[in-house]
């Protein structure tokens, strides 16, 4: 089999790129592809030199798109873009941008998309991995239409690599018009966080509606401060309103693989382990000896949340 | 205002799933309205009760032998609905589903369509995007708060890292996260008119589409059973449970051995 040709789409952060964007090049260099990244905003400079450090052949530079969603652009862009290249797949991160371009990509190359990837296999095939029913089966499935595959990938599918001294070459690309009306960002606003981001956490305390009201939230933020994580949340007190959407773990929110995950009150749905199922060792608390999550833990303490996490606090502070 | 809400019927999600011989869900036994539907019906429902003229109808793709879970969504105050029911559908990837309610949809020309951000069985989380594209309309995804104002809708739109105001001129594709809204509870009023309202039951031909263009694209080759991790240790908390979890981190080195 000659080698694979794969387009990664490259989702800019500042003048970064997302670390996902940077799993999917380190895995696409692993295949052992002819690597080309895709990235537009405004911050594009340093790309050629970012991407190319990742294992980027190419760079496909879309430049500042305004301040409109890029989903239907960058969409329309690489369509146009890869009907002349024709890649094997086009790797896209599984964020709420990159679900936005891909299902547009879908559309616009009546091709079909296969989604929630956490792994790829080769063969005579490129193969996508999909877990299933939580994580007890893993079902893996290819693209039966033309080239490219559109493949979505979620967040620490695999291990970002080690960057290297190259440059990738740079193709200036005007974005193209999509056929359909574009969306305005009328504004950002960015949730305030002490401490780590979620998904870069080597340590992540997640609270859930064991903690039984949104004041003993504060329960979790200090342990997660104490041992110099973030702090995250089951999607239960998301929807109830005790913390914002940005610290839901789980499969409609954040994947998560850091060192230790203390879930506290969390009982373990299917929804809630395939987020953080991939953490090193796994802690959990909760007063029903028979939750779901002990089946996943390494250290179980079946207790109330509200005699061990005071504890726990005050034995890390006297430590300090 | 019309507005047009795309639902599903969904098998029980407490319900652990399993897979068919062809590694499809298998959806025998009951199905109910997905959950993360009755957001959009409440969604659409407040739109059209904010502009104070229209209607809310309903369109799903899926087998029609029981139609309970579409009418718990008539019985909230949505007025008729669209089910395109088809052997030749089995299988159909969620692109091809797109096409068929985009058929569906164009006939009806609305002001708005919403749909959940992704359904809780399949969740692959594309369609209602690869639906605006097919109907060249704006995609407004993620939101969590949806108004109308002066011909455009304003949405904001939730992101990894907080959430963005977003706007796009009518007409408009939006999906709504689950939570957005508290979705209302039928009345009996409700569920007695829901029996009476027509659900329309269509297949590929009475649409005109070509089954050639919604053969299966992609296919599932292998399933394999994820090795089972080891139960690790568990004990009952008698006072000493922080002491223990500090010990234990220190024996994996999270912590280090503070003055052991
Ligand atoms: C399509 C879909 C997507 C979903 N996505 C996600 C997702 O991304 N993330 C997610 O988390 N969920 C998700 N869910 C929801 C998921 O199914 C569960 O409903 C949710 O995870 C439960 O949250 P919880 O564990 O906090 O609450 P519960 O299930 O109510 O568990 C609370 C636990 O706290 C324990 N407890 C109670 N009091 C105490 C105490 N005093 N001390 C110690 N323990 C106590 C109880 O024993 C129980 O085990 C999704 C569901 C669907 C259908």
């Amino acid at each position: 089999m000659s080698a694979l040709n794969i387009w990664v789409v490259c989702e800019p952060s500042g003048t970064d790129i997302t670390t996902t964007s940077k799993e999917l090049l380190s895995e696409a260099v692993r295949l052992n592809a002819t690597v080309s990244a895709v990235s537009w905003g405004p911050h594009t400079d340093g790309l050629s030199d970012l991407t190319g450090s990742w294992g980027a052949h190419h760079f496909y530079d879309l430049g500042d798109l305004g301040g409109v969603l890029p989903g239907s652009v960058v969409a329309a862009t690489v369509a146009s873009l890869v009907s002349e290249g024709t890649p094997d797949a086009v790797l896209i991160p599984a964020s709420t941008d990159g679900r936005d371009i891909a299902g547009c990509l879908s559309a616009f190359l009546d091709a079909p998309v296969l989604t929630n990837i956490t792994g790829l296999r080769e063969g005579p095939d490129l193969l996508s991995e999909h877990t299933l029913f939580g994580g007890t089966q893993a079902a893996f499935a290819r693209n039966l239409g033309s080239a490219p595959s559109i493949m979505v990938v979620r967040p620490k599918s695999f291990a970002v690599g080690t960057p290297a001294a190259a440059s990738a070459s740079r193709v200036a690309v005007t974005p193209v018009t999509p056929r359909v009306r574009l969306v305005n960002i009328a504004s950002s606003h960015i949730e305030q966080r002490n401490g780590p981001a979620l998904d870069d956490a080597q340590v992540v305390v997640s609270g859930g509606r064991g903690l039984g009201d949104a004041a003993s939230y504060g329960l979790v933020e200090e342990l997660a401060t104490l041992l110099g994580g973030a702090p995250g949340a089951s999607r239960a007190i998301v929807d109830a309103g005790w913390v914002p959407y940005s610290h839901q773990v789980g499969q409609t929110g954040a994947t998560v693989k850091p060192t230790l995950y203390v879930a506290c009150g969390i009982s373990g749905a299917t929804q809630h382990m395939v987020g953080m199922k991939g953490s090193t060792y796994i802690v959990a608390v909760n007063k029903d000896p028979d939750a779901p999550i002990f089946s996943l833990s390494d250290f179980g303490v079946v207790g109330d949340v509200h005699n061990v996490l005071p504890a726990l606090i005050a034995a890390l502070r006297a430590r300090s | 205002m019309k507005v047009v809400v795309c639902v599903k019927q969904i098998p029980d999600p407490a319900v652990v799933g399993s897979l068919d011989e062809a590694f499809r869900l298998r959806r025998t036994g009951k199905v109910i309205l997905d959950d993360a539907d009755t957001y959009g019906v409440e969604v659409a429902l407040r739109l059209v009760e904010a502009a104070g003229e229209g209607e809310v109808s309903l369109v799903s793709m899926g087998d029609a032998t029981d139609v309970t879970g579409i009418r718990s969504a008539l019985a909230m105050g949505a007025v008729r609905a669209t089910v395109v029911s088809d052997p030749l559908l089995r299988g159909a990837d969620a692109l091809t589903t797109a096409k068929v309610l985009a058929a569906v949809i164009s006939r009806d020309e609305p002001d708005i369509v919403i749909a959940a951000t992704e359904s809780s069985d399949g969740y692959t989380g594309t369609l209602p995007v690869q639906l605006a594209c097919l109907l060249e309309l704006p995609a407004v995804t993620f939101a969590t708060s949806v108004a109308i104002e002066g011909g455009v809708v304003v949405a904001q739109r939730q992101t990894e890292a907080g959430y963005d105001e977003v706007r796009a001129a009518l007409p408009a594709v939006v999906t709504v996260t689950a939570g957005v809204v508290e979705p209302r509870y039928a009345t009996f009023k409700g569920i007695m008119a829901a029996k009476s309202r027509t659900v329309d039951v269509l297949t590929v031909a009475d649409l005109g589409l070509d089954a050639h263009s919604l053969a299966v694209r992609q296919e599932v080759v292998s399933v394999e059973v994820t090795p089972e991790k080891s139960a690790g240790e568990k004990f009952v908390d008698d006072g000493t449970g922080a002491q223990r979890i500090i010990a234990y981190l220190e024996r994996v080195k999270v912590l280090s051995g503070g003055g052991s």
